[in-house]
């Protein structure tokens, strides 16, 4: 193929991709999107493979399908609750795959640059491992966590902040260091320590963030693997790389700013870790009794209201409730009643949980409602079902100004008529914030696992 | 606590105090309800209907005002119902305590509570249980339909074939609910209406339903306390009636609703005025009650003076009994669910809370009527400007300075500038298409629906996995390391792309209406 078809072969991948995402605005032109998306991947990959730039095909091919059988196979087995680790692992292999990237590069003597030129080229290298490698080490870190196999609480380190401050003056140095090693054809060793750096530093930002703020981690990381794309895109000259990487990164970036105006938080702060650092003054106690209700009442009450809001949390995701909730919904609208679900930006661990899992239970997308659209409306609500979440439907987020989610927009479930709370016990969210909403006069708790009770209660509303 | 309807006996009287749909909302507060047989008869409510929402029908009126700890009426009871009335009952319903002294100084001697729906203070909490709003909307409308009835043309304007019909031209005096209701009812009927008031505030309101607002030039505003309004100088009668001759002259229809609490109506339309009208021409006269807005208004009459028939009906809600019904039951009901925020069944008479001091005109025997000036709602807002403070104050320590926000934009443009100074042509063309990407993105990723951002990280994962170019270009190159690292990058890069897909290809599949 001449240089000028592949670059056109790359035009058309770049369209495709943009149509791939501009598709995603809406579920009706989603899945045609996904398609563009693969068919502009086709055709990049094609049209580099036949550039004439490729010659050891043996090991393309064998690296491209037992690639493509791993990924199918994760593809096809994962469940839907294990998304965010998923997502996240997925990062982390962009991360490595740019450090691999720039390590060839690095090696590679062919190419002839001089002067500003070579410089720049060598920065380039830099800066695309150094970001390859954070993305990859904190995207496992973020695995680790979303998964379960590392505790999910904050890591705060005593003098974290100087830590990573040490670290970033670090990797300048050796910057420095390589570049005027580069000169002289070596710079292989600050090269590797940098790497390591990054690693660490990588691990150390996302261990110390935890919990809720994850859809911000979430992310944040894939915004950091687009712009390790772009950045790999530099380093080799490819238009391609650079468009892609930077839709990403944008992407990444964007939906990075949601969650944390969603939370009402910073970006740096949920980067820089640990909680509640924005509070003014000691947060007002919850003090009260609550009142408890039973699986059969709550049928009962469920019976006889209307107008129902579900608000599912991740509290859903863990007790894997979300086809048992689509049966009752199903039960509910049955019999002629408004069921509607409302979903915090931040429900579950990465952004658009909730709607995922209640996708895969079956639940049409049409009275699934973004927390703008339904907050007006639940003064007329009858009832609202609170699954397994805390903080997002806390009322001194806003009425008390102390609270550490104080200005976080939230869902008024308590305007409504009857709040029925589903929770395993009484333990604080995330935030470690009591919630005044649990012993309001029309709260009832429905304590027990959310996929057991819902059971009974969908039981007891057949009978 | 037991709650009676009683069947009203006042002439004419045909609404009822509550509707099923009300009644089953005022079970589910805890109170039984019985109805005297037949009350809701002339709404064209059955004693079945309420039967089936577990109402107890009672044969007689005597049964039931003894056994009822509450009683609940549309009219103000007659003298000899009251003698019905248990010792310590409760009673809501119409009073006009101002007018009708006999009958409070008998509910007195029956150490009775009671509850005028008259008395409700006029602020927006108390909106929904404001039966004076929900029954002068319907005299309004009412209005409206007995004057279509006596008028002997179209109200809206045609050209047929049998010649051009001029539109009617109708006169509001007095904006408040009832008039607004006659603005929108004439309106919707195709005529041409004007309305006046000597409240400059309401204009707004006029304008917005598409009526003219016939403006006096006098500088006074009319403005009293609880919305009413209030009696003007000597000047400002003067000029309006001035205007109103004027219109007098012009118009069909002319629906007077001026009202002056405590005060007999204010005559607006005079003998003169009235003889200066076509023949045909129509005026209801809202005001009838009280004596009138026109000098001619007989009460309950409708007569004919001078070709003018001047309708003076006191009952225009009772006119339309079922949906004066349905309206005063809601707002008994939402009185009732104030009165009873415990939902247990009993009446707590909070004398602490405004509306429901203001409603109640006998408390236990003891007159409390008149209330306290209403404080139109300033006492809350001045409580609840000092709320805030500390969340502004929060505010402003998180929100940054002007020299902080543009700070990343300086330091940006320093950045842009040495990059710029030295970069070589061949990086500022990549670095071109770089900036423009990321304004693409931008554009096309706000538009991402937030139910499919899940599938939105796992497609751009897939294509992130473009990485698998830069592997592509270097797997050839020459050296083991080199191939061996480039072909480890494809494999990671090829997880990516086709997990990524696949799995975002699955997600998409389940979405489904």
């Amino acid at each position: 193929m001449s240089p000028g078809l592949v670059t056109m072969s790359y035009i058309a991948a770049t369209i495709l991709f943009i149509l791939s995402l501009g598709g995603l605005s809406n579920q009706e032109t989603a899945r045609r999107g996904n398609y563009f998306g693969m068919a502009g991947m086709a055709i990049a990959i094609i049209a580099t493979v036949f550039s004439g730039a490729v010659s050891s095909y043996v090991i393309l091919i064998i690296a491209l399908s037992v690639g493509g059988l791993i990924g199918t196979k994760a593809a096809l087995k994962v469940e839907m609750t294990q998304m965010p680790e998923l997502v996240a692992i997925m990062h982390s292999l962009v991360g490595m795959a740019a450090v691999l990237v720039g390590y060839a590069n690095f090696m590679d003597a062919s190419l002839s640059l001089s002067g500003v030129e070579k410089t720049i080229h060598e920065v380039e290298i830099y800066i695309g491992i150094l970001i390859g490698a954070v993305t990859f080490s904190g995207s496992v870190i973020a695995f680790g966590k979303l998964s379960g196999r590392i505790n999910g609480k904050p890591l705060t380190l005593p003098g974290r902040h100087l830590f990573n401050l040490g670290l970033l003056v670090l990797a300048f140095w050796l910057g420095h260091l390589f570049l005027q090693q580069a000169e002289t054809g070596g710079g292989t060793f600050p090269l590797l320590i940098m790497t390591l750096i990054a690693l660490v530093f990588g691990v150390h930002m996302v261990m110390a963030i935890g919990g809720a703020d994850m859809p911000v981690v979430v992310s944040m990381l894939n915004s950091y693997s687009g712009w390790a794309a772009a950045a790999t895109g530099f380093m080799l000259s490819n238009d391609l790389l650079i468009v892609t990487g930077a839709l990403v990164g944008s992407s990444g970036a964007i939906l990075s700013y949601i969650m944390c105006r969603a939370m009402n938080r910073h970006f740096l702060s949920v980067i820089a870790g640990g909680f509640g650092t924005g509070a003014s003054g000691p947060a007002a106690e919850v003090t009260g009794d609550v009142i408890a209700i039973s699986a059969d009442e709550t049928a009962k009450l469920l019976h006889e209201s209307k107008n129902i809001m579900i608000i599912p949390g991740y509290g859903m995701a863990v007790a894997q409730a979300q086809h048992t909730v689509n049966e009752i919904t199903k039960l509910l609208r049955s019999q002629g009643k408004t069921v509607r679900f409302g979903i915090h930006p931040v429900a579950g661990r990465m952004p658009g949980h909730m709607n995922v899992l209640l996708a895969e239970a079956k639940v049409p997308y049409d009275i699934v409602f973004e927390m703008d659209e339904v907050n007006e409306d639940f003064p007329k609500v009858d009832v609202s079902i609170v699954i397994g979440a805390n903080d997002i439907v806390n009322p001194s987020a806003l009425d008390d100004p102390n609270s550490p989610i104080a200005g976080m927009p939230v869902l008024e479930c308590w305007k409504g008529e009857t709040t029925i709370v589903l929770k395993r016990s009484m333990a604080s969210g995330y935030a470690g914030v009591g919630n005044p909403l649990f012993v309001l006069e029309n709260t009832r708790m429905l304590f027990g696992d959310a996929d057991k009770t819902l059971q009974e209660v969908l039981k007891a509303l057949k009978d | 606590m037991k709650i009676g309807i009683p069947k009203e006996i006042h002439e004419g009287e045909k609404r009822v105090a509550t509707t099923p749909e009300a009644a089953e909302k005022i079970i589910k507060l805890g109170f039984s309800v019985a109805i005297e047989s037949g009350a809701g008869l002339s709404a064209d409510i059955p004693d079945q209907a309420y039967q089936a929402v577990g109402v107890e029908i009672i044969k007689t009126p005597k049964a039931l005002w003894k056994q009822s700890d509450i009683i609940i009426k549309v009219r103000a009871p007659e003298l000899e119902e009251v003698d019905l009335m248990s010792k310590g009952g409760h009673l809501i319903s119409f009073i006009w305590p101002a007018q009708n002294d006999a009958l409070m100084q008998k509910l007195t001697t029956k150490n009775a509570t009671v509850l005028a729906m008259d008395s409700v203070p006029r602020m927006s909490r108390a909106q929904k249980m404001d039966a004076l709003s929900s029954m002068a909307n319907i005299a309004g409308y009412r209005a409206i339909v007995e004057a279509a009835q006596h008028f002997g043309r179209f109200f809206t304007g045609q050209i047929t074939a049998a010649g051009k019909i001029p539109p009617a031209k109708v006169l509001v005096i007095g904006a408040g609910v009832a008039g607004l209701a006659a603005i929108g009812t004439a309106k919707g009927m195709g005529a041409i209406v004007r309305a006046f008031d000597t409240r400059p505030e309401v204009k707004e309101q006029i304008e917005s339903m598409d009526a003219e607002f016939l403006m006096l030039d006098f500088k006074e505003e009319g403005s009293g306390t609880g919305g009413y309004a209030k009696t003007m100088s000597p000047e400002f009668i003067a000029a309006e009636m001035d205007l109103f001759a004027k219109q007098a002259k012009e118009v069909d229809i002319i629906v007077t609703t001026a009202l002056i609490p405590g005060k007999p109506a204010p005559e607006l339309i005079t003998a003169e005025m009235v003889a200066s009208m076509r023949a045909g021409s129509i005026i209801v006269d809202l005001a009838a009650e009280q004596g009138g807005n026109c000098a001619l208004t007989e009460k309950n009459q409708v007569v004919v003076k001078n070709g003018v028939t001047i309708i003076g009906y006191t009952n225009l809600p009772s006119r339309l009994a079922n949906q004066s019904s349905q309206l005063y039951a809601t707002n008994i009901r939402h009185l009732l669910t104030d009165l009873c925020p415990t939902k247990d069944g009993v009446l707590n008479v909070n004398m602490q809370d405004e509306v429901i001091r203001g409603a109640t005109v006998i408390n236990a025997g003891k007159i409390t009527w008149p209330p306290p000036p209403p404080t139109l709602s300033s006492a809350p807002a001045a409580a609840k400007a000092a709320a805030p403070k500390p969340t502004e104050a929060h505010k402003k320590t998180t929100e940054s300075s002007p020299l902080k926000q543009l700070l990343p934009i300086i330091l940006g443009g320093i950045a842009l500038f040495s990059i710029g100074s030295v970069a070589p042509a061949s990086f500022m063309s990549h670095f071109t298409v770089f900036v423009l990407a990321c304004f693409v993105g931008y554009q096309v990723i706000w538009n991402v629906s937030a139910s499919l951002h899940t599938p939105l990280m796992s497609v751009t994962n897939a294509i992130s996995g473009i990485i698998v170019i830069g592997a592509l270009v270097q797997i050839s190159s020459p050296g083991t390391t080199i191939s061996l690292l480039a072909g480890l990058a494809i494999l990671i890069a090829s997880i990516n792309i086709a997990g990524g897909f696949l799995v975002t290809r699955r997600m998409l599949e389940m979405f489904r209406k």
